[in-house]
């Protein structure tokens, strides 16, 4: 469903990315994952459009997407949930969630704002406070809501386990996984290996811009030489 | 008692005009980040064109509130026309760019005005139907005035329900905000932005319209009002209609109330008014702090260069010829090269707080002006030989710059350019206004220098010799620890401020520095022309130091240089010609389009580092 072959990118003249090549399947969740500063959220911006590659290509659906604004590339059904949320601080939750609605789209689990109070009920509390006075968490259910709010058939998660608390994380977790059960196609950023298990069926890893190891979770799992090389323990 | 009441209305009245301006301009600068300086332009097109819808439709089916509305969404379309065909080109440009752009904008709107409307003042005829007066306490108001009145509140609660109960508002205050995560929603941004530009300046357009039946339509009315427009944004804070408002409605009974003490006061007070503002909240007065808003993502300036070995004897080469030159040539052109080495200094010094301090001030030619009258008045009114008004002009300059500059180093990016040019204003209008020192419009002529310089030849040395020393000793400062500490600022304040260095005195100095220089250069300039006049410290002239440093190029220390060079040889060229200003914006826009790294930027781009000088690795 999404294709990433062969992506460079560059910030200035900085080469950030070389030959990032990625592979997700329909229904799948696939982790990216890598330490601070390996090049996870830079792949997201390039696959989203913010960052246009300086070559290689990205195939969302058998249509070439590189290239295209990131308006455009969302319209087709990719969301993308940033890494430091980007709540829209002076909106309400529902005004952040109207940001985010597009029209419904064939093949892609369809969402409702009460659906989506069901699956992230905190927010169904705060439906007139402002995106700036809430909670770590309560903002990363938001920013996923606001993009379920699209109707994308794929979605783009930029470590959503970042900076939360061990108990968010699994309520994060379980929710991430309804999600799946529900259809959607994730593409999912993790320093966190253990968040990553609980939920991904392949993972890749990436270092300093370039894909270092592909395989099953459980076969990283097994793998103890590449886990110690690559990521933080 | 009924006196001060109706004065009070008449403020209240003039408030309604301003606000919609101020607040179109609000609105346009919060999703694109754009100041735009074409706004007040905007507000005298619709003017210009009320006048003539009004008076060929008074008694026709549309009516005098016909023709205003007409000519506001004409002027609503020309605005996202613009934004269509220029200004969608440049949103990535770095803001000064997009600053000069809109004022090439402007330039081009004046002439055609000019072209279409003729230079004489227009006088438009009262509204019909409110062309009386209303008796409040024993006083006559203007209907008209009332009219303006209910309607100011009345367009403040319309845009209150557009931003808040529609979904275009919604996603136009997302956009305010984080305008490209809006992007990444799915919306596309293009025609946000221009949607935006459609209703802002649809408003600047209404309140030209508005003001036909109060004032005369002329061709000043662009800079006048977008100054003023300036001021209330300051003090209002960018992106808020309440603090627009609010900050119209001070403006307005200012100047209805200060008017009966006398008229300059006003300005004193606005500037008083001002200051307070911004050091109780710097923001204004319901704004909020500009850092709230998400740069997009994106690669970062390059650094400074180094000067390295090609340049220094490319420099050496051209002091060389320029010293040769009164041999070859003859005087027209000598005082063609006193003129560019004066702006290359203005240009450097307004190049060196840009530069390294990342501090843009729209208002530099106030400090120019201070140094040209400074010296000026030294020598009339107290019969100063030349030489020490070379030194204590520019300590003028250097002190009105130290006292504006306390202001603007609080701020920063468009706040600092934008209460910079308020300064200026400020400034021009005293000269402009206090005839019995300044002479007013006409200027002040015979400042000639002393014996021993009046020749050209001898003159140009001086020049050559006071310029081409001020820009090395810029040059110096700017690689010094303070130039580097400036730097270092620009690039994080935050972290400077952590390591213990008082950056925002280091600022502070560094403007009044470049005042004084900037000084320098006017004082040069009123010896070599025998006259000032106001004009030398008016708005255009603040702008032609940022084209200049902006066609050099920002990234290079020899790009002021390169830029008063062009424009200086461009605008003696060009200003022979009809509609001259025309071309020139016109040519300010393609160069922005076409190089928005700056000519000297651009050419550096072409040939490898190891020759132009190394990179700073600082
Ligand atoms: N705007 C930028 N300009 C220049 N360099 C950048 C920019 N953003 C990121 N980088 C650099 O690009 C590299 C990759 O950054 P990226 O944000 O993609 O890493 P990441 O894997 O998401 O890290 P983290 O886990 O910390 O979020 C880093 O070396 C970073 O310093
Ligand atoms: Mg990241």
């Amino acid at each position: 469903m999404l294709d990433v072959a062969d992506l460079h990118s560059h910030y200035g003249r900085a080469h950030i990315l070389a030959d990032v090549t990625l592979h997700v399947g329909r229904g799948e969740v696939v982790a990216l994952l890598g330490r601070n500063g390996a090049g996870k959220s830079t792949t997201f911006k390039t696959i989203m459009g913010l960052v246009k590659p300086t070559s290689g290509s990205v195939m969302f659906n058998g249509e070439t997407i590189s290239g295209a604004g990131s308006h455009t590339i969302c319209q087709k059904g990719l969301g993308y949930v940033p890494e430091d949320r980007r709540i829209f601080t002076d909106l309400t939750v529902m005004e952040n969630l109207e940001v985010g609605r597009q029209p419904e789209r064939e093949g892609a689990p369809a969402w409702t704002v009460e659906k989506l109070f069901s699956v992230f009920p905190n927010l169904a509390e705060m439906r007139n406070r402002p995106g700036g006075r809430m909670s770590g968490g309560e903002q990363q259910m938001l920013t996923i809501a606001r993009t379920l709010m699209g109707h994308p058939s794929a979605i783009l998660l930029d470590e959503p386990s970042e900076g939360l608390a061990p108990v968010i994380v699994e309520q994060m977790a379980q929710t991430i996984g309804a999600l799946k059960s529900e259809g959607l196609t994730v593409l999912l950023s993790e320093q966190n290996l253990h968040f990553a298990t609980l939920l991904a069926d392949r993972a890749y890893i990436i270092e300093k811009g370039r894909i270092r190891y592909e395989g099953t979770m459980a076969d990283l799992a097994a793998d103890e030489e590449v886990r110690a090389a690559y990521l933080t323990v | 008692m009924g006196f001060y009441f109706a004065q009070f209305l008449t403020g209240l009245a003039s408030a309604a005009s301003l606000f919609l301006v101020a607040s179109g301009l609000s609105i346009i600068f919060g999703v694109t980040r754009i100041v735009n300086f074409a706004h007040g332009s905007f507000y005298m097109l619709g003017a210009y064109l009320a006048y003539t819808l009004v008076d060929a439709w008074q008694a026709g089916p549309f009516g005098f509130w016909g023709a205003v509305i007409i000519a506001a969404v004409a002027v609503g379309f020309i605005g996202a026309a613009i934004e269509f065909l220029l200004l969608r080109r440049i949103y990535h440009a770095p803001e000064m760019f997009q600053l000069v752009a809109t004022f090439g904008v402007v330039l081009v709107i004046q002439d055609l005005t000019l072209m279409i409307w003729g230079a004489e003042d227009l006088v438009g005829p009262r509204a019909p139907g409110l062309d009386g007066a209303v008796e409040i306490f024993g006083e006559l108001v203007p209907e008209y005035d009332l009219a303006l009145i209910v309607l100011g509140p009345a367009v403040l609660g319309g845009l209150w329900l557009l931003f808040n109960r529609t979904r275009w508002g919604t996603l136009v205050r997302a956009a305010t905000q984080d305008r490209e995560m809006v992007g990444a929603l799915g919306v596309n941004q293009s025609w946000l932005f221009t949607g935006v530009f459609f209703l802002g300046s649809l408003l600047a357009g209404l309140g030209g319209a508005l003001q036909v039946p109060r004032e005369a339509v002329s061709l000043l009315m662009d800079l006048n009002i977008i100054a003023e427009a300036f001021v209330v944004v300051v003090i209002g804070g960018m992106g808020s209609i309440p603090g627009a408002f609010l900050a119209a409605v001070l403006l307005g009974e200012m100047n209805a109330f200060g008017i009966l003490i006398f008229p300059q006061i006003t300005l004193v007070m606005m500037f008083l008014v001002m200051a307070v503002v911004l050091v109780v909240r710097p923001w204004g007065l319901l704004g909020k702090a500009e850092a709230a808003a998400r740069p997009p993502s994106g690669a970062a300036e390059p650094p400074l260069r180094v000067a390295g070995g090609m340049m220094r004897w490319l420099a050496m080469g051209g002091l060389a010829v320029l010293l040769l030159l009164p041999f070859l040539t003859d005087e027209f052109t000598l005082v063609l090269l006193i003129d560019i080495m004066v702006f290359a200094l203005f240009a450097a010094s307004l190049h060196f707080i840009m530069g390294a301090g990342g501090m843009v001030s729209f208002g530099h030619a106030a400090y120019f002006g201070l140094g040209a009258y400074g010296a000026a008045l030294l020598i009339k009114f107290l019969s100063m030989p030349m030489e020490l008004t070379l030194i204590l002009a520019p300590v003028i300059a250097g002190i009105g710059a130290l006292a504006f500059g306390w202001f603007c180093v609080r701020l920063s990016g468009v706040y600092l350019a934008m209460l910079s040019m308020a300064f200026a204003q400020i400034a021009w209008s005293v000269v402009f206004q206090w005839y019995e020192v300044t002479g007013g419009d006409d200027g002040l002529l015979g400042i000639w220098p002393s014996e021993w310089a009046s020749d050209k030849t001898v003159f140009y040395y001086l020049t050559i010799a006071v310029c081409g020393g001020g820009i090395w000793a810029l040059r110096r400062i700017l690689f010094a620890p303070f130039g580097y500490t400036l730097r270092a600022g620009r690039d994080s304040a935050l972290r400077v401020d952590a390591i213990g260095i008082d950056l925002r005195r280091h600022q502070w100095f560094s403007f009044a520095l470049a005042g004084m220089f900037a000084g320098i250069a006017g004082t040069i300039y009123v010896f070599s022309k025998g006259s000032v006049f106001p004009d030398e410290m008016s708005i255009p002239r603040s702008v032609d130091g940022l084209i200049m440093v902006l066609l050099g190029g920002v990234q290079t220390v020899a790009g002021p240089v390169v830029g008063a060079a062009s424009l200086t040889l461009l605008e003696d060229f060009i200003s022979r010609l009809d509609y001259w200003r025309m071309m020139l914006g016109a040519v300010v826009i393609a160069i922005v389009v076409a190089a928005p790294q700056g000519i000297a930027g651009a050419f550096l781009q072409l040939i490898p580092a190891r020759w132009t000088g190394r990179e700073e690795t600082a």
